[in-house]
């Protein structure tokens, strides 16, 4: 069996397909419900044996249509910093608030993207996320909660 | 029908639902164009916008986003020959060579008539054809449902992969997997919460749909971004020619314009296939009923070869429409997050919407008249406009797109939980479509699933825990007989490929 990335992708859906069905035989139920002809679990066990059927298919039966992907064109620092930043984007924006975290997230992705254009990366930040906080919070009435800029007054 | 299309055009005509519709055929041409970024997207970035909207309003815009990113799909196909939406792939065959010959002009005007003329005739055959299937819909039983579903989920697994079917059947069984997380609607016991509060309600649809499609086709962009093999070849977009078509053109498109529209039609109707098969079939077709001659220029700019497509995926669009709206199974993975969205607004889609919700049900279906109007007029004489929004540059595009994923999110939950599993979800997407994983099959999995639990449990229930009931009721043994088919097809077709 010839062993590539799809294979081992393939089976680490069955482990997972194990793992999701040995937790449905743990999903507790009601005593009443426990000899019912379908209850809270049974859906969930139909598809962890799904899953490990198909699953072990891929794993077993040749693959031809192998996909080679070459790593080494690939931008992984690039898009590991950007993922980096949408974390912290994620963990400050209720803390910090809308605007603020925002629009300094987009301007570091757009530094870290390699864009040197600081007045264009300007308006397309700080004017930008205001004119959209406009648009939602004050003409589409959805609330955003913005601790900065409460603090600074602009906010009621 | 006279009073529902009245109904219809009442509320489709109003002066917000006539913006909505210009704004979504505006801004889903300019997604739709954008390499990676197809409707799905463009549909899925319109949701959190659409939360303070009435339902009518908030489909009507997303149909002409629809629209609007299926002809912005031919766009990027003809001047860049990189098809923006899989449905536009067919269209790149005779658009970009056309496009090569100084014409491209002339191939934008040709695919922007043959997607008005496809999309306008596949709209009165989904006017006539939806409220008769409705009726029909309505002796549909849990059986027949559960049945139903396996049937779209085998059939958008057996289209969507490119002889990738197990890998898109493991995709079918996560999404279903995802769905399941969460309370179990009936005894409201939880399921795979790990005890964490924010997972009790499930994981929301706009979630998934923004995790595995907006920010994941963003990564990837990144990812490739020095690929060699994904750089898109850019043509000169300051020459385009002119964009009148003659008469010898026009006599071509007439022919072909209504075979391909019946075609794209009926095969969007069909759960699972869609705009990418009904492209692939016209042009196929159309190229065994032209003359010898004209069979030589396929490939190399042909009028029929760039009109057959161009009409099949615009009709295919509406006819995508008539198992959602009448059934409450979506065709495809688009209007899959469109029910995720008409769930989100409380309108249940299926039989009763014709009766329950007649305005919505008619508004979309003269929405779609309108929609393609309107498409025509903003694009023909904005083509040159339009053509130039395919430079800007990526630096630019990727974080705006990540941007309108986590505020999305971020408007919807106000937590951080939320933000941090779209992007764990996001992560694993982009590594998956890097080996050629599907996730159309997931999102609409993903959809399905808590329907198909409920269709399964009334069913079990009723046989008494008996697996009888697939095969008691004839529409029932029918309807899977027809998934065994696809499957059977699907294995035939992977052998002779092999051999």
């Amino acid at each position: 069996m010839n062993i590539n990335t799809t294979k081992i992708i393939s089976l680490l859906f069955f482990i997972f397909s194990a793992f999701y069905l040995y937790l449905a035989y743990q999903i507790q139920v009601f005593t009443f419900d426990e000899n019912a002809p379908f209850n809270a679990r049974t859906f969930p066990i139909y598809l962890g044996y799904a899953g490990l059927f198909f699953s072990g298919l891929k794993l077993i039966l040749p693959d031809p249509n192998t996909i080679k992907v070459e790593h080494k064109n690939l931008e992984y620092k690039k898009t590991g910093i950007l993922i980096l930043i949408a974390i912290i984007y994620g963990a400050t924006i209720l803390k910090v608030g809308y605007f603020l975290t925002t629009s300094l997230f987009l301007f570091a992705s757009y530094y870290f993207l390699g864009e040197r254009r600081w007045i264009l990366m300007f308006l397309l930040s700080f004017p930008f996320v205001a004119a959209f906080m406009y648009l939602l919070h004050g003409i589409l009435d959805i609330y955003l909660r913005d601790p900065f800029l409460q603090s600074i007054g602009v906010m009621g | 029908m006279i009073e529902g299309i009245l109904i219809g055009l009442t509320t489709a005509l109003t002066f917000q639902n006539i913006l909505m519709v210009m704004v979504g055929c505006f801004f889903g041409t300019i997604i739709g164009m954008l390499p990676g970024l197809g409707p799905m997207t463009a549909i899925a970035l319109m949701i959190p916008i659409t939360y303070g909207f009435e339902p009518a309003t908030g489909l009507i815009l997303m149909a002409g986003v629809y629209y609007g990113a299926v002809f912005g799909g031919s766009t990027s196909s003809i001047l860049l020959n990189a098809p923006g939406v899989p449905g536009t792939v067919a269209t790149s065959f005779d658009g970009y060579p056309m496009a090569q010959q100084g014409k491209a002009g002339k191939a934008l005007a040709i695919a922007a008539w043959s997607s008005f003329a496809g999309g306008t005739l596949s709209a009165i055959y989904l006017l006539f054809m939806a409220p008769s299937l409705s009726k029909v819909s309505l002796s549909f039983r849990s059986p027949d449902y559960f049945a139903l579903m396996i049937l779209g989920l085998t059939a958008i697994a057996a289209f969507s992969s490119k002889g990738q079917f197990l890998k898109a059947m493991m995709m079918v069984v996560l999404g279903l997997m995802l769905a399941s997380v969460g309370q179990d609607s009936l005894s409201d016991i939880t399921r795979y919460t790990f005890n964490n509060m924010n997972l009790t309600d499930g994981i929301s649809f706009v979630l998934v749909v923004m995790a595995t499609f907006a920010m994941s086709e963003a990564l990837t962009i990144i990812l490739k971004r020095n690929d060699p093999t994904s750089a898109a070849k850019q043509v000169s977009l300051t020459e385009l020619g002119s964009i009148k078509i003659n008469k010898e053109e026009r006599t071509k498109m007439y022919k072909t314009i209504p075979r391909s529209s019946v075609i794209g039609f009926l095969i969007g109707v069909l759960p699972g296939a869609g705009a990418t098969i009904a492209s692939f079939l016209a042009y196929g077709m159309e190229r065994n009923v032209v003359s010898d001659e004209e069979k030589e220029k396929f490939g190399k700019g042909s009028v029929n070869g760039l009109s057959a497509p161009e009409t099949a995926n615009n009709a295919a669009c509406s006819g995508s429409f008539v198992p959602m709206l009448t059934l409450g199974i979506p065709g495809s993975g688009t209007t899959a997050v469109m029910l995720g969205a008409l769930l989100g607004f409380g309108v249940q889609p299926g039989p009763r919407l014709y009766m329950t919700n007649p305005e919505i049900f008619w508004s979309i279906i003269m929405s779609m008249y309108i929609g393609m109007v309107i498409l025509l007029i903003l694009n023909l004489p904005l083509i040159p406009y339009i053509a130039r929004i395919l430079a800007v540059p990526k630096n630019y595009l990727i974080p705006l797109i990540l941007f309108f994923s986590v505020t999305g999110i971020y408007v919807m939950s106000f937590n951080n939980f939320d933000i941090y599993l779209m992007i764990g979800i996001a992560v694993v997407a982009t590594f998956l479509r890097l080996y050629d994983f599907p996730m159309p099959p997931l999102i609409l999995a993903f959809v399905l699933g808590g329907l198909m639990e409920e269709n399964l449990r009334r069913s079990l229930l009723l046989s008494n825990g008996s697996w009888e009931f697939l095969w008691d009721r004839t529409l029932t043994a029918c309807i899977l007989a027809t998934t065994i088919l696809i499957v059977v097809w699907h294995i035939y077709k992977t052998f002779k490929r092999k051999n």
